[in-house]
This record gives structure tokens, sequence and C-alpha cells, in this order.
């Protein structure tokens, strides 16, 4: 085979077994780790998967908070205006992490419709409303203010 | 009247760039020698009025004058002085004018550094960098005016920068990471010039890669420090959270990476030119992906801003005019871009070539994780995130392949390099880095870890090739002192950067392997223990500080009875209102940190606590010190400098004489 012609060659074989090892790890790893995210009122209507790893968000209904009196166990209510969800968390709640404001939480659904959550997620910015949460508040309002807005007694 | 003097100046500097990407590109073409010879002087001028209208800025910041309402968002009279003075980057708007100062200082460098650069192509560089700096002007004018005034209702008081940022780190994270990101533009600009010249040859890599290198080395410092920073300051002792953020950042690092290993091979043999120009053009294009990820909105993050479609939108069709555009020139004269000399399959160009198409796939693999969210959500999938473990699943298999690889590249020779020299070279450093990678987690952990071996022995393997290397180098020279004097800066700029990857590797592992990371429950008097040491928990008091009270804990660390320090995080409540802050109080040395952060105040006086016992963790950003360094040095070889000196440009001479060289210059390396 021509010279230019072998080198070309092993440059496209290079770059194509670089190329199905990395779509191969790609596709396996992207099924096993996407989180799909379910606002409360489909976790309630039982839409959400049980016993597996989602994320729910909505805005931390007042009141609700309750730590435990020994370790670091508390649960607490979100809502999206329609329904609510009870999470249980065990750890140290994010510093913006307050009622009446938005809160994404990462985790499993049991079988009895409680959320048990392994990460509570901090936002950054008091004026900053999650994407997710921020489309529950209905058309017409400023989305960055769903949690002032959603009803809370429903 | 100081706020109108920059709003003006920025005005004036969007002119003087409407003029620099169109009069010195039509001189290029039309042959008009005094149009090309404006660039230098209207870069100059874009330069000079963007640092007034920042001086103006900061200026407004150092007075108070609330009645400009980015000042009265960002500041607050009780901030001591040097945050008032950073927090001109410190939102929206003012980050977005440290960013068009960043592009006049670089375009402003390229008129004082280029001068062996022939007058054709320095006034197509330069008007390229006048169309991009059109586009951030206008940007920053049009959608995000940091001199709009609050007129006639001023505030008294200003709302205060977001406590989180006031932080030394806040200081130095933002300009090195903008002088990184802003850098490429510098790539980019030669790329596109030497594109429209339809001139792709070994002179323009030559070049360009100085200041490749010199944004690839900000770029790096700028993201290890933002990592440090997020380790200290936000509380949770992790250093990097797959955000998309982060992600943004290290996709442009990652393609630099691979765009400076293949400059150096257009450079020295000649080959892989019209790859090397797509990659300066994915390296800037990530960036300016990255400011569109940060200022639109888009997506849940750390960094993300209140969001404003219309700038989300102005962004968007700025990236699709710079990505287009290039793209469909490169498209028109690529293929016209012949590469004269021939490699075999066991070489150093292969092996680059290795080190290019993994550090692209590894830019792909994390664009589509931090993208795939976006994608999904507008084909309507749902709302998804993509998790950390996606990232870690390819980026952690990847990496190690690039360690292999880093210790065989440097020590393969150009063009061809047999299967049995490679063996020699190579049987030392493997036989050392296997041995010593099996003994370590023996030695070091309680039980042992496979994982903790093979991480050593990557580590291990990437510093004794290295080592391997040098004394390779060195062997014809009468003694090895001597043989390290005859080496270039250069060279050791590339021993260094190397150096670093194997800091960084080996502390990123050992760190994720041996990390003990206790959340836990304390009561006054209580006491834990994590990595072998204990803590003793005393209490907590409110302290007063200058613009906020804290609440600060009292830790007893101690090691086999004996007192290491007393640590106090601190838990602060700014006066101007807003969430309260976590300090984290730590131990650090070379080999371990111990970590500790107030959590929240629980019933009778006991507090949620976070206990970490972090190993190996300096050296992530040790490592990354290292090759910044590394870069540096590279570009201060005398070989760039000789090259300014001489007079004529003699371009031809340059070209030809490139592929001779190579053989003599080998890496930098007088053999």
């Amino acid at each position: 085979m021509h010279a230019v012609r072998k080198q070309r060659l092993y440059l496209v074989l290079f770059i194509v077994a670089f190329a199905s090892i990395a779509i191969g790890l790609i596709v396996f790893a992207l099924r096993e780790n996407i989180n799909l995210f379910y606002p409360p009122s489909k976790i309630v209507s039982g839409e959400a998967p049980v016993n597996k790893h989602i994320r729910a968000g909505g805005c931390v209904l007042p009141g609700s908070v309750v730590r435990s009196d020994a370790g670091l166990e508390v649960e607490f209510a979100i809502t999206d205006g329609n329904s609510q969800v009870k999470v249980l968390y065990s750890g140290i709640l994010p510093d913006l992490f307050a009622e009446g404001e938005a809160a994404v939480v990462s985790g499993e659904v049991t079988k009895d419709g409680i959320f048990k959550a392994s990460q509570v997620l901090a936002k950054h910015d008091e004026n900053y409303t999650p994407p997710e949460v921020a489309d529950m508040a209905g058309d017409g309002v400023d989305h960055q203010k769903t949690c002032e807005v959603i009803p809370y007694d429903s | 009247m100081i706020p109108e003097i920059g709003h003006f100046s920025l005005i004036l500097a969007l002119f003087l760039c409407i003029f620099l990407s169109i009069a010195p590109l039509v001189g290029s073409f039309t042959g008009q020698t005094l149009l090309m010879q404006s660039s230098r002087s209207l870069a100059t001028g874009f330069f000079v009025f963007c640092t007034i209208a920042f001086i103006c800025l900061a200026i407004a910041f150092g007075q108070d004058d609330f009645s400009v309402a980015y000042v009265s968002q960002n500041s607050n009279s009780l901030l001591p002085i040097y945050y008032k003075l950073c927090a001109v980057w410190g939102g929206h708007e003012g980050s977005l004018l440290l960013w068009a100062w960043m592009l006049s200082a670089w375009t402003f460098a390229i008129t004082l550094f280029s001068r062996n650069l022939p007058l054709e192509m320095l006034s197509r560089v330069l008007s390229v960098m006048g169309m991009i700096a059109v586009g951030f002007l206008l940007f920053t004018l049009l959608t995000s005016n940091p001199f709009d005034r609050l007129l006639p209702d001023q505030p008294a008081e200003g709302s205060d920068l977001n406590p989180l940022l006031q932080d030394p780190g806040f200081i130095f994270h933002p300009p090195m990471l903008y002088m990184g990101y802003v850098g490429f533009s510098v790539a980019f600009a030669f790329a596109i010039a030497a594109l429209i010249g339809g001139r792709l040859d070994s002179a323009w890599a030559r070049w360009s890669r100085p200041w490749t290198t010199v944004a690839w080395s900000f770029l790096t410092l700028g993201i290890a420090l933002g990592s440090w920073w997020a380790y200290y300051e936000l509380g949770w002792g992790g250093w990097w959270f797959w955000d998309p953020v982060e992600n943004a950042s290290l996709m442009p690092w990652l393609v630099g990476t691979a765009l400076i290993h293949s400059l150096a091979v257009t450079e020295k043999r000649g080959v892989f030119k019209s790859w090397t120009i797509l990659l300066a053009i994915f390296a800037f294009s990530l960036s300016l992906l990255g400011t569109f990820l940060v200022r639109s909105g888009v997506i849940t993050s750390v960094h993300a801003f209140a969001t404003d479609p219309a700038r989300g939108t102005f962004i968007l069709i700025f990236l699709l005019f710079a990505v287009g555009g290039s793209l469909l020139l490169y498209a028109f004269r690529a293929p016209q871009v012949k590469s004269i000399s021939r490699f075999d399959v066991l070489s150093r160009e292969t092996l680059l070539l290795g080190n290019n198409v993994l550090f692209v796939v590894m830019s792909a693999t994390v664009l589509l994780g931090t993208l795939y969210p976006l994608i999904a959500d507008a084909l309507g999938w749902g709302r998804v995130s993509v998790g950390p473990p996606y990232f870690n699943a390819l980026f952690v298999p990847l990496m190690a392949i690039v360690c292999v690889l880093l210790g065989i590249g440097p020590l393969a020779s150009w063009k061809k390099s047999p299967l049995k020299y490679i063996q020699n070279l190579l049987f030392k450093p493997l036989t050392i880095s296997v041995i010593l990678g099996l003994i370590f987690p023996a030695v070091y952990g309680d039980s042992y870890s496979i994982s903790a071996a093979i991480a050593a022995i990557l580590g291990i393997w990437i510093i004794a090739t290295t080592v391997a290397e040098v004394i390779h180098k060195t062997r014809n020279a009468s003694s090895f002192v001597a043989g390290l004097r005859r080496l270039t800066l250069s060279f050791y700029g590339m021993v260094f950067a190397h150096l670093g990857v194997a800091v960084t590797v080996l502390g990123v592992t050992l760190n994720t392997i041996y990390s003990e990371q206790k959340d836990v429950r304390m009561d006054p008097g209580a006491t834990v223990e994590a990595g072998g040491y204990e803590f003793l928990f005393y209490g907590v008091e409110q302290v007063p500080g200058p613009n906020y009270t804290a609440q600060r804990g009292k830790i007893e660390v101690s090691s086999d009875g004996k007192v290491l320090e007393i640590l106090m995080p601190e838990k602060r409540n700014y006066f101007s209102g807003g969430p309260s802050m976590t300090e984290a109080s730590i131990n650090s040395n070379l080999f371990r940190d111990i970590y500790i952060a107030l959590g929240e105040p629980l019933t009778g006086g006991s507090w949620a606590m976070r206990v970490y016992f972090k190993p190996f963790v300096a050296w992530i950003w040790l490592g990354s010190v290292f090759m910044a360094l590394g870069g540096f040095m590279a570009i201060a070889d005398k070989r760039y400098r000789a090259h300014v000196k001489r007079k004529n440009p003699a371009v031809e001479t340059v070209q030809s004489s490139s592929a001779d060289q190579v053989d003599t210059d080998l890496a930098g390396a007088k053999v």
C-alpha cells in the first residue's frame, strides 16, 4: 500500500477504535446515571418510579421542617402548589435551605410515597430559583418568585 | 460624572473595534499598508478606552456611588476597600467588562510582542480580535451595561457583595480564569487569520504556540483556584462537583491541552495542520459556550445568575456567528492544506495523536453530559440531570489511558521509533512504578485497596518515565549536571507540566479513596474520631466581625493525646441580610487536611458538624500549579526571544527550515 494511504488508514483505525470505546462507555454511563425530575404531584399520583434514583423539587412547606432530637435526621415537605411529598433526609442542610424557599432533592421514593433524599441541593443565590421549580408557577407569574406565589394550603 | 466617562469610553472602544475589524482586513487584501498599519493604533486605542472604562467602574465602587445600579447591587459602604474594588467583577455586568478589558489587553499584547509578524498576518489577527471585541462590547452595552444609573431615587446604601464572594479567592479566581478563556481568542484569531490568508504553515504554528500556552496556563491556574476556593469556602469539603459551570471551564481546558500538543507537532513536523486549526476553533468556541451556559441561566448551577432571556439569546446568536462562520471558512480552506512529511505507526506523532483523540473524546463526553439535560428538555424527554457518576465513569478510564501514553510519548522519537528502542527505555520505569505502586497501599492504608495501587502505579509511572526522559536526554553530556544545564527551558517546562499531571492524578485518586468524612451531631464536650485524629467540641460562641456577626465553634484536634491545633469554624450572618455563610476551618499540611465546618445549630447547644479527614488534597492544586508553571517556563524559552530579536521576519526561511530543525531540536532539547 502507498505509504500515505497506509498512514491515513492507521489514523482512521486509531480514531475508530478510541471513538467506539468512548461511545460504548458513554452509552453505558448515561443509561445508568440519568436522573429524571418529578414534581410532587407526579410522585403523589404514582407516576414516579419507586425505589429508583430520581430528583424531585418544589417549595419547602412552611412549618413542615422537623429535626430529630438525637441524630441528624430531618423531615420536611415539598409542594408544587397542588400536592405535597414528605422528604426524609439525614445530614446537614445547605445554607440556603429555608421554609418557603425552593429546594431540589435527589433520592428515592419508597412504597409509602415518602421521598428518601440522599442529597439536598443547595442554591447559591437567594434570588435564584432552579428552572425545574420555576416551571411550576403558572403563566403570567415572575418565575423567579415561584415560591412566593404558589398556594401552600392545598 | 465618572460613570458617564466610563460609559462613553466603552462606546468609543466599540467604534474603534468596528474600524479594527474592517480596515486592516481590507488593507491586507488590497495591499494598502496604511490601512494595515492602522491595526496597531486601533488596537492600542481599544485597550486604552477599555482600561478607562474599567477604572471608572472601579472608582464608582471606591466612592460608593450607589446611584450606579450595578454598584448598588454589588457593594455596600461597610465592605472593606479591597472587596469593593473586586466587586467590580462580582456580578454579571462587571464581569463582562472584565472580559472585554482582558480581550483588549490580549489584543494590545499582540501588537507589543509580534513585531516579527508580517504586517499582513498581524493586521488580520488584530482584525479577528476586533470582531470578537465588537460582539462582546455590543453585548455589554446593549444588554448589560454596568454604568446604568438609578436616578432620581438613588439608594442610600448598597445591597452588598454576595457574602460567598467576600473571600481572597474571589480576588484572583475570576481574573485568572478569564485570562485563560479570553486568551484562547488569540489562538482562534491566529487560526482564522491563517485560514483567511490561506496560508497554514509551520510559521503559523510557531507564532500562535506561545499565546496558546500562556492562555492554557492561566486557565489551569484559574480552574485550580476555583476548585480550591470551592473546597474551603462552600463548606462541603468537595473540590469538584461536575457542576455545569465547572464543566464549561474544563472543556476548553481539555481541548486547549490537545491544542498545545498538536501545535507542537504542527510546528516541528508540519503535520496535523488542519486538525490544529480545528482545535483552535473548538477551544475558543467552547469558551464562548461556557459563557453562554453561565450567563443565560439555562442550566441549574451554583454559578447561575438570575435569568435574563435577552442575554442568552444574544450570546447564542454570537456563538452561532463565531462557530458557524469559522467552520464555514474552515470548510472552504482546509482541503487546500497538505501535510508534507510522513510518520510511522510507532512515533511521537502517533502518540500525540492519541493524546489529541483522548482529550477531544473526554471533552465531548463532558459536553454531552453537560448539554444532555438541555437537549432532553428541548425534545420533551422530561427534566433530567446527569450526575457525577456519569462523568466519573467516563473520565477516569480515559484519563488512565492518557497517563499511560503520557509516559511513552516524550520518550518516542519523531517520525519513527522502533519498538525495541522504546522497550529498552521503558523497562526500568515500568518495573519501578509497578513495584512501588503495589507496595504503596500496603504501607499507607488500613486495608489494601486495589484502586489505590492502580492510581499509585499510574502516578509513579509518569514520574519515573519523566525522570527517565531527563536521564536519556543528558546521556551524552560529560556529567549529569552538565547535561541538565544544556537542556532548554521549554523542555523543563514539559517536564514540570507532566510531573504536575502525576501530582494532580495522585492527589485526586488518593484523596477520593482515603478520605474520611463524618457528618455528626456534636454536643459541647463530645468527641469524635476521624482519620486517626480526635476532635473535642467545646461549644459555639458569638463573635463580631467587620460587616457580620459570627457563631464561632471551638474544636480541639489531637492525635495520640497530643493537642495539634484548635480549629475555629464559623457561621457568619452578614448585616446586609441574606443567608448565613459557612467558613470552614482547616489544618493543612502536604499530606493531609483536617477540615471542619459548622452545619446548623440543633437543640441544646449541640451542632451539626462536618468533620473531614482529607489526605493528599493539597496535591490536586499543587499539581495544577506545576502544570501552569511548566507552561510559563516553556514560553520563557530563549527560542521565542531569539525569534523576536530577528529583525527580518524571513518567513520563508522559517518555513523551510522548520522541517530540518526537527532532528536537532527534539521537543526543544538540544541533543
